[in-house]
């Protein structure tokens, strides 16, 4: 039996939820691994950005502290840990792991980081296929940011084989992480697609952390959870022979029933039978649950197919800016004056013939549901609510106009109706991201393994 | 029996489950009913063409239906709904997360003992 913890699942997760994971893998014995996954699909644009002002960083902002709590013990314990922490910088990464290393009097910890995923250097977009899913996104001849393929779980197998404690990547399959302990535990081959799905089946249920514990689940009166302040993180049980139970840590809020370990499932999947990942194709299609004790669930059923021939790549491209404003007003007749609001921003953006993408919210009558045009709430026919937001967001290529749109819905403060107040704008830098399908030759992943003071 | 034999006409939240997740511009949400018992129901009611006009007023091109019998689970994928995806959209919710409880708002007609009342949570 091999088990295997989450301790995050996106960059901006909780950073106090690996701790009790961790100490739930000691308590129960036996081999064991924690994974986390902190990069999303824009997340290393950002930190491309990030590591243009300061070389040294471009590394998850949270490393840190995500680590602190559990990196002597998993140390002690033999607890190996793999992490996406590296994003546009793994080798800052491990630098500032080894600096952490240092301070907890670990200057022996062996440090693996895979890289090779940062294809900028060289990619030609135009002799490559778009990844289906995105046919429909323009991005124009912006310039790149970043561009990375997705690798599998095989480098960092190499660098657990290579005797790290700890592996930082950057752009890899999600459920990747979780595949490499197993593969390295169990010596999985390649080719082996059955074991290989079991494997990045277990990754894809823990990838997203607390949402297959309760986290995106709990809707108050229909689906409860006990403690969703403090939600346990996940833990996988794998056997040899292939039995996979999902679990979570022990003393902690959260749920795993079958009904939250269906919704993580089918969670960013499209066709069932064929989810790809950069080391096998899933068929869920066989897929069944049984629960088989208290926050156990049993997962059965799981195929592996061949992986795909192409790696997934994601560019991200400089895409102009985001201008956004908020202003509140509330009590009688506030949703006549919200509507005024919003016609009076539009018309201010045409006598100034600020021409950008724009778009009119009324959070309180309907906002994310809504199209750009507001189709939602200029039909709204229901009671008066007692509070509105109303939101212009707007986007363009050149900052000034950007801002000068935002700022608007600021002039309000004087100009605006009756009873308007709390305003607030802001401007941020927007990305924008395609994704393609790349030749695993053009791909060539490296790895290093070294002690934390080597890495110094 | 008779009274919860009644058919009634309610949300798709008061039968079902679902949670959604994007990927580029393409959206999905799973749908799974409470009791395995609604899920043929459901499988008449819930088409691709009702979920597709759900999301007409945000241009969505197509709605495909993938169904999992055995674990009484649909999964809609909705294309070209996200205006841009996470990083082109206006919209507050990029991600298209919300949309979950868009598809939920859909009226369906199952009889009374199906649907389910707030406070009676199934956590074992």
């Amino acid at each position: 039996m091999f088990r295997i913890g989450n301790g995050a699942g996106f960059s901006g997760d909780r950073i106090d939820a690996a701790g009790p994971v961790v100490d739930t893998l000691i308590a129960r014995g036996g081999p064991a691994a924690m994974f986390f996954e902190v990069l999303g699909e824009r997340t290393v644009a950002l930190a491309q950005l990030e590591k243009r002002r300061d070389p040294a960083r471009g590394y998850e902002p949270m490393l840190e502290r995500l680590l602190e709590p559990i990196l002597e013990k998993c140390a002690r314990h033999g607890i190996s840990i793999v992490g996406n922490f590296g994003a546009a910088n793994p080798a800052g990464a491990a630098r500032a792991i080894a600096r952490l290393a240092g301070r907890l009097g670990l200057g022996s910890l062996r440090i693996g980081v895979v890289e090779g995923d940062d294809i900028r250097e060289h990619i030609d977009l135009a002799r490559l296929d778009v990844y289906e899913a995105d046919a429909a996104l323009d991005q124009g001849g912006s310039e790149i940011v970043s561009a990375n393929a997705y690798l599998d779980a095989q480098p960092m197998v190499e660098a657990l084989r290579a005797g790290a404690q700890i592996v930082v990547t950057g752009r890899c399959g999600d459920p990747s992480l979780a595949l490499a302990p197993l593969i390295h535990h169990y010596g999985w081959a390649a080719d082996d697609w059955n074991q290989l799905a079991l494997g990045s089946a277990v990754g894809h249920l823990l990838e997203c952390g607390s949402q297959v514990t309760g986290g995106v689940y709990y809707d108050p009166g229909f689906k409860d959870i006990p403690d969703p302040a403090n939600i346990g993180f996940p833990i996988a049980e794998v056997s040899a022979d292939g039995r996979i139970v999902i679990t979570k840590a022990d003393a902690t809020g959260g749920v795993v029933n079958l009904q939250v370990v269906k919704e993580q499932l089918i969670y960013e999947v499209h066709d069932p039978a064929n989810y790809i990942t950069p080391d096998v194709t899933l068929d869920f299609s066989g897929v069944s649950l049984r629960q088989e004790g208290s926050d156990r669930v049993e997962v059965l059923g799981v195929r592996g197919k061949p992986a795909p021939e192409r790696l997934k790549a994601t560019v991200c491209f400089e895409g102009g800016w985001l201008g956004e404003g908020e202003i509140s007003v509330a009590g009688p007749n506030c949703l006549a004056r919200a509507k005024s609001i919003a016609e009076v921003l539009l018309e201010r953006l045409r006598r100034r013939k600020l021409k950008l993408h724009t778009r009119v919210d009324l959070i309180g009558i309907a906002s994310v549901h809504d199209d750009d045009s507001g189709t939602l709430w200029r039909s709204y026919t229901g009671p008066e609510p007692a509070d509105i937001r109303v939101r212009l967001a707007v986007a363009g290529a050149e900052h000034d106009d950007v801002d000068q749109a935002a700022r608007e819905v600021l002039a309000l403060l004087c100009c605006g109706p009756a009873g308007s107040g709390g305003a607030r704008w802001r401007t941020t830098q927007r990305i924008r991201t395609q994704s393609y399908l790349v030749p695993r030759a053009s791909v060539r992943p490296r790895v290093s393994v070294k002690s934390a003071g080597e890495w110094l | 029996m008779a009274e919860l034999d009644e058919l009634v006409t309610v949300p798709l939240h008061a039968v079902a489950h679902g949670r959604a997740g994007d990927k580029g511009n393409r959206l999905n949400v799973s749908v799974i009913p409470y009791e395995p018992e609604a899920y043929a129901l459901l499988a008449e009611q819930v088409t691709p063409e009702r979920v597709l006009a759900l999301f007409a007023h945000r241009h969505a091109a197509k709605v495909t239906r993938y169904e999992l019998p055995l674990l009484h689970a649909f999964n809609f994928v909705i294309d070209d709904v996200l205006e841009g995806g996470v990083n082109g959209s206006l919209n507050l919710d990029g991600h298209g997360k919300t949309n979950s409880f868009r598809l939920l708002g859909l009226m369906v007609k199952v009889p009374r003992r199906l649907v389910r009342s707030p406070k009676l949570s199934t956590t074992p």
